[in-house]
């Protein structure tokens, strides 16, 4: 019981730093914004009357779940880069000297990043909503928010584990950008999963986003290819393998 | 009682061999000098010490555990002032205070009024809530090791603490460091290149140089094994009169660019 309280006041420290770190700096809260509500506008519109006569319905119904989920993939995933930076600026060792196990360091980070990429998930929502974007079903909202933890969760956790490896500031976003455009695109972020070539469906299918997206599209559009339970099982499993891999490789880093 | 030995421990990096092969003990409650001048390995030794590099070969144990496998137990028994940078800018300096005293679970009674007192120690209570970016490199160091003395550990590694304090703080940090040292039996382990810092404060003197140890003992000890009269004649005799530079550093830091992932 000690001990539970321990890891909890451990974990709620580094949450709490990264929380505080990412709110302070204005420019990061309002610089990933514009990404998101570009490909909102010049897809929802741009695209919209062509879905439509395609017989697919209202594109921003279907397109926006898909940004809601590029917005927490990139927040998440570039989170990452506190680590490299505490190593940069050295508070790293103050960190990796404590009494305190590398599970609690990774997890307490991971759910600090985890929150910051929530909260602009949601940002988006609301964007989106003012744009015309309407859920079907405003009870299933707590499923997708639920659905946008877990994956936010998840990809911080990735974006953590890898940064953990690096040395150098520059090599950071060109590996996450390597990582996140073909995750991205390959989605079902931007187009529905059903009728695709083979080849590109399987790759869909071992795309983590993928089951996040539906997940979320599921919810608020009632528009889902895999299921529910499909969905969270996936993203439940890649949590705790990310989290425990990246746990890991904390324990093995030197400074 | 020895709560540090050290057996035969070498640390390479790449093709320097940055420790070579030392042993020495440290007895439990006295005050440990490694005195050294730039690049001899003081810093990549207590790095060994306290968890945060793996040696290449030998034995250390600290307070009874090996920090390779118990790593753990290690930290549970350790304190330190790094010498390099290691504050959180982004936080003031009271955040950075108190996320320590959590870190190493100092109960909150006792964490609040010992950020108050060590606050007044370094001088920086009326800037407490200043975020450490607005900071002087000064302000910076002395906040650091109001942070390192935060939690009371058995073993404190103090790594070239008062390099750039002016006399007062030393001062100041010094009779705090003592009355720990005395009153609740801290051992402590410092590096340092300054002579009358180590005469000055230590109960036992390491003389360390190009990763080997040249010689140990009291400062008077030093002094007889050298036939001088003072410490500073003998640490010269010892590890020659030439003035060394940091020139390695620049070095490093070209190579960890280049290397951009680690093994
Ligand atoms: N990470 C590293 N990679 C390569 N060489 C290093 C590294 N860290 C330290 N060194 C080298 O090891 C030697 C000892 O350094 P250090 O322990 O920092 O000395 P001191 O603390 O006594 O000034 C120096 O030559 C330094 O350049
Ligand atoms: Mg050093």
């Amino acid at each position: 019981m000690e001990k539970i309280k321990r890891y909890g006041q451990i974990i709620y420290i580094l949450w709490l730093r990264q929380i505080k770190r990412h709110y302070r700096s204005r420019a990061r809260v309002v610089g990933s914004l514009a990404q998101p509500i570009l490909f909102l506008v010049a897809l929802g519109f741009g695209f919209g009357p062509i879905y439509q006569r395609a017989g697919g319905g209202d594109y921003i119904q279907f397109i926006a779940p898909g940004i809601v989920a590029m917005s927490i993939i990139f927040t998440a995933m570039f989170a990452g880069i506190e680590v490299i930076y505490d190593k940069q600026f050295g508070f790293l060792k103050e960190t990796l000297v404590a009494p305190v196990k590398r599970w609690n360091i990774m997890l307490g980070r991971t759910l600090g990043g985890a929150t910051v990429a929530t909260i602009q998930g949601l940002i988006v929502l609301v964007i989106s909503f003012l744009i015309g974007f309407r859920p079907d079903n405003l009870w299933l909202l707590p499923v997708a928010i639920l659905m946008m933890i877990l994956m936010a969760t998840f990809f911080t956790a990735l974006g953590t584990a890898i940064a953990s490896k690096l040395e150098d500031m520059q090599a950071f976003p060109l590996i996450i950008n390597f990582l996140i455009m073909p995750l991205f695109f390959l989605s079902g972020a931007l187009f529905p999963l059903e009728g695709l070539p083979r080849t590109i469906q399987i790759i869909t299918y071992l795309d983590p986003l993928s089951y996040g997206v539906d997940g979320i599209r599921g919810a608020l559009s009632s528009q889902l290819h895999f299921g529910f339970s499909h969905d969270f099982g996936i993203i439940i499993i890649l949590v705790f393998l990310a989290l425990g891999i990246g746990s890991w490789l904390f324990s093995k880093i030197e400074v | 009682m020895n709560i540090i030995e050290v057996k035969n421990l070498v640390k390479r990096f790449d093709d320097i061999v940055a420790v070579d092969d030392i042993s020495f003990a440290v007895e439990k409650g006295k005050i440990f000098a490694f005195l050294g001048p730039n690049g001899a390995g003081k810093t990549t030794t207590i790095k060994m010490f306290t968890t945060l590099l793996q040696p290449t070969s030998g034995k250390i144990s600290i307070n009874g555990f090996d920090p390779s496998t118990q790593s753990d137990s290690v930290r549970q028994s350790l304190g330190i002032i790094f010498q390099d940078p290691s504050l959180d800018d982004e936080l003031t300096a009271w955040e950075n205070l108190e996320f320590h005293g959590v870190l190493y679970g100092v109960s909150k009674k006792i964490r609040r009024q010992r950020i108050e007192e060590l606050l007044k120690v370094v001088e920086l209570e009326n800037r407490r809530d200043h975020l450490v970016k607005e900071f002087s490199g000064g302000m910076k160091r002395r906040l650091e090791i109001a942070r390192g003395l935060l939690h009371h550990p058995q073993i404190i590694f103090l790594d070239e603490p008062t390099l750039g304090l002016d006399p007062q703080t030393r001062n100041h940090l010094w009779g705090y460091i003592k009355d720990m040292n005395q009153k609740e039996d801290v051992t402590v382990f410092f590096s340092t290149h300054y002579m009358q810092e180590a005469e000055k404060m230590a109960d036992q003197i390491a003389i360390i140089d190009h990763g080997k140890i040249v010689a140990q003992g009291s400062a008077q000890d030093l002094e007889k094994q050298t036939q001088t009269d003072t410490l500073e004649d003998a640490f010269l005799q010892l590890t020659g009169k030439d003035i060394r530079e940091d020139s390695a550093k620049a070095i490093d830091r070209l190579r960890t660019n280049r290397r951009v992932w680690r093994r």
